[in-house]
């Protein structure tokens, strides 16, 4: 059936067009052909979805959400994630490469987005391994992956040890002008390492990780960039020093684009408190310092993209002493309360802060995405900015359920989640 | 913002009263006192033709140890023993952990056999802490967790018996300039040490070692920072030696033993340049000729062996208290 829908009465802010005012959206045949006060000529709405008192934005593009399929499914299914991404209003999402087996072959990565093309699935993008196994020895079939559906190459948190094939693996790259996305982190100074190299790790004997594993990682990756002309785009960036070397690097005419994790942009070493392990994560919580330089260049734009670095991670992996936990923590239903939180904080626009979480990953991803323009693909988010979200296990949907912000009340509820016109989440009752 | 659910420290119940020893940093200056003096009349019970007071009589003090150590084992064990507790040593490293059972699973297996008291080492750091929070949030807080030594974490009855010994002999921390020495990174030794003294009140606390050896920012836990012994030792009340580990003499921290000791090593000549009166720890066991000098180690000042005595008193008093306090 052709699906005719009139999103009512709310205030659509659209960060690609620097739209933020009352209006009506109206959808049909999956895209959207309406924004405004009337409907378009000839427009017969068969569903009417009420947006009183709520934002209607574009569904969120989120730059790293693991769905731990294939070979992680005691941690997460692909149907248990998309549920999470649709109650979270994400509708377009990047996974990492690093599954079992990694997504090195194009068999695997085809399986993965016929089985992801569902239409209340969100838009999988799988970034495929740049190296095989992601061992940092020998290069992927690049071009056939990207055939295959992969928007991008990368190594997830693995680390090409021998600077001979990262120069090798972005000189192809190149070639076809494939994003190439790095993790920052050199393996040696951070080799053992569970926590930022400062005053918590000095005084609850846990291994640090130095900030100079980061700007060393950097230093030669923007080095080979310059090189090689390779498109880069800077995964999960935690410190200010790194936030700098990258700002510095654009001055000079390398022009690539970074991102960081919804937890970086609230948390520090601080919340390890008595070895949380829900605050161990990769990369590690830096100083209050390095936090703030993130808070900050977000918001100016210097980072480009927010992401959730959505990693489901099951409760036997966490239940462990610090040092033994398993990184990572679910994030995207906490993807927009967090994006709204930090803009409360910040005194953002909201325009402002959901550009960066819509508009702007989507210009990293290369696509015509997340906006809200007459033809666009109807991916819409409608949420309550006014509603409070109590974040427990039982109210995630992701089969992921350990994050450090369990138990705290964010700001922000989605009420509705369209995909291509399909309503893949309806909260109004939830 | 502070999200973090589990920032209470967990050692102290609502009355203040200690349930758990986990680590120093944070406990009251008054609860540490409180701690000496419980142990002080503990020391005689030795000196006893019967060395046992009833204290814990009934009581099941589990010894778990996920890492080896013969010592500090023993040491617990002669404490329990000698406050008529029965005592169950558990060697993890060669039974549970290496099935693949995890640290939760056996600690629930044995809270299922009514013990009174885990006595954890681990190598992990905060591996304590984790079986304190899963017995609070699974309704069994009446069983109590001592610290043994978690990773480089803490060591706090070590700690405790340092400050007892120090007490013993110099009466007053308020007027005194303590020196720890040696491989402070991997310690968990000196760091409780170092909380212990701080909140205890001494005015100067000194780390002498090479920059290999100490963590980044170890100046914010409030000591002074010496790369030259020489210098760190002049004028000192108390030389705190730390074991350096074999695995560490050689590598990418330190070129070779003899080269350590050269910088490092407590000689007769480096311990002229503190107070006469000067006294020399060191937790045990020692590696002569590379921490510590033997003419230093068997030396009038050394008072390494009061040490090993001492820990037995404090031992006692930490389990009695916690006993008591839920008993």
């Amino acid at each position: 059936m052709n699906m005719r829908i009139h999103i009512k009465g709310g205030r659509v802010i659209d960060p690609a067009s620097n739209t933020d005012r009352e209006a009506d959206l109206f959808i049909a045949n999956g895209k959207i052909v309406g924004v405004g006060d009337t409907a378009p000529a000839g427009f017969e709405s068969n569903s009417i979805l009420d947006a009183t008192g709520c934002i209607v934005c574009p569904g969120l593009v989120d730059l790293s959400a693991r769905l731990r399929e294939p070979g992680y499914e005691y941690k997460a299914t692909l149907e248990s994630e998309m549920a999470a991404a649709a109650a979270g209003g994400v509708t377009r999402l990047a996974c990492p490469p690093d599954t079992d087996p990694v997504l090195d072959e194009p068999g695997l990565v085809e399986m993965l987005t016929h089985r992801a093309r569902l239409p209340e699935f969100a838009h999988v993008h799988p970034v495929g391994a740049l190296t095989v196994q992601l061992e940092g020895k020998a290069l992927t079939e690049m071009a056939e992956l990207h055939e295959a559906g992969c928007i991008a190459f990368g190594q997830a948190n693995r680390a090409i040890v021998d600077t001979q094939v990262l120069l090798r693996a972005m000189q192809y790259a190149a070639t076809f002008d494939f994003p190439v996305w790095l993790q920052a982190q050199d393996p040696f100074l951070a080799k053992k390492g569970v926590a930022h190299d400062g005053e918590v790790a000095a005084r609850l004997g846990l291994v640090g990780i130095p900030v100079a594993a980061e700007t060393i990682a950097l230093a030669t990756i923007l080095h080979l960039a310059r090189e090689t002309g390779a498109r880069v785009h800077l995964t999960r960036i935690s410190s200010a020093a790194g936030l700098e070397m990258i700002v510095a690097a654009r001055a000079a005419g390398i022009a690539v684009t970074c991102d960081i994790s919804a937890h970086h942009l609230h948390l520090s070493e601080m919340d390890i408190g008595f070895f949380n392990a829900h605050a161990r994560l990769d990369p590690p919580l830096r100083s209050q310092r390095d936090r703030d330089a993130l808070r900050a260049g977000l918001a100016s734009g210097a980072i480009n993209a927010l992401c959730s670095d959505h990693t489901p991670v099951d409760d036997d992996a966490k239940q462990t002493p610090f040092d033994e936990a398993e990184p990572g923590a679910t994030g995207l239903e906490l993807l927009l309360p967090l994006t709204l939180k930090w803009a409360q904080e910040m005194k953002l626009p909201l325009v402002t802060a959901l550009a960066r979480v819509t508009s702007d990953p989507a210009r990293v991803l290369g696509l015509d995405a997340g906006q809200l323009a007459i033809g666009a693909a109807a991916d819409i988010c409608v949420f309550d900015p006014r509603a409070g979200f109590v974040v427990t296990r039982d109210a995630l949907r992701s089969q992921g359920k350990n994050t450090p912000f369990l138990g705290l009340e964010l700001p922000g509820r989605v009420r509705y989640t369209l995909i291509d016109g399909h309503l893949a989440h309806d909260g109004a009752w939830g | 913002m502070s999200p973090v659910r589990n920032t209470a420290n967990p050692q102290l119940n609502a009355h203040g009263e200690l349930q758990h020893l986990l680590t120093i940093e944070g406990l009251p200056r008054d609860v540490l006192t409180r701690i000496l003096d419980t142990a002080a009349p503990f020391t005689e019970v030795a000196e006893r033709e019967v060395k046992k007071v009833p204290l814990l009589r009934g009581k099941s003090v589990f010894n778990l140890f996920f890492e080896n150590s013969t010592r500090t084992r023993t040491t617990f064990e002669i404490a329990a023993k000698r406050l008529s507790a029965d005592v169950i040593n558990l060697n993890i490293n060669t039974s549970s952990a290496a099935k693949g059972e995890s640290l939760l699973d056996t600690a629930d297996n044995l809270a299922a056999m009514q013990a009174d008291m885990f006595v954890v080492r681990h190598a992990s750091s905060g591996a304590p802490y984790l079986i304190a929070q899963h017995l609070a949030a699974t309704g069994r807080d009446h069983i109590h967790v001592v610290n043994a030594g978690d990773g480089r974490h803490a060591h706090p009855t070590q700690g405790l018996l340092d400050m007892y010994t120090i007490r013993h002999y110099k009466k007053d921390f308020s007027n005194l300039t303590i020196a720890i020495v040696g491989d402070v990174l991997h310690s968990r030794v000196a760091r409780s040490q170092i909380h212990a003294l701080t909140t205890l009140g001494v005015p100067e606390v000194r780390v002498i070692a090479p920059k290999t050896l100490l963590p980044t920012g170890v100046e914010r836990m409030g000591v002074r920072v010496f790369n030259d012994m020489k210098e760190g030792l002049r004028g000192v009340d108390v030389v705190m030696m730390l074991r350096l580990q074999n695995e560490r003499m050689q590598g990418a921290l330190l070129p070779s033993p003899q080269e350590y000791f050269k910088s490092y090593g407590l000689t007769p000549d480096k311990l002229a340049l503190a107070k006469p009166d000067a006294i020399v720890m060191h937790p045990g066991p020692m590696n002569r000729g590379v921490e510590i000098d033997s003419s230093v180690a068997d030396g009038k000042q050394a008072v390494i062996l009061p040490q090993v005595t001492f820990g037995i008193a404090v031992r006692m008093a930490v389990m009695a208290m916690l006993g008591g306090a839920n008993a």
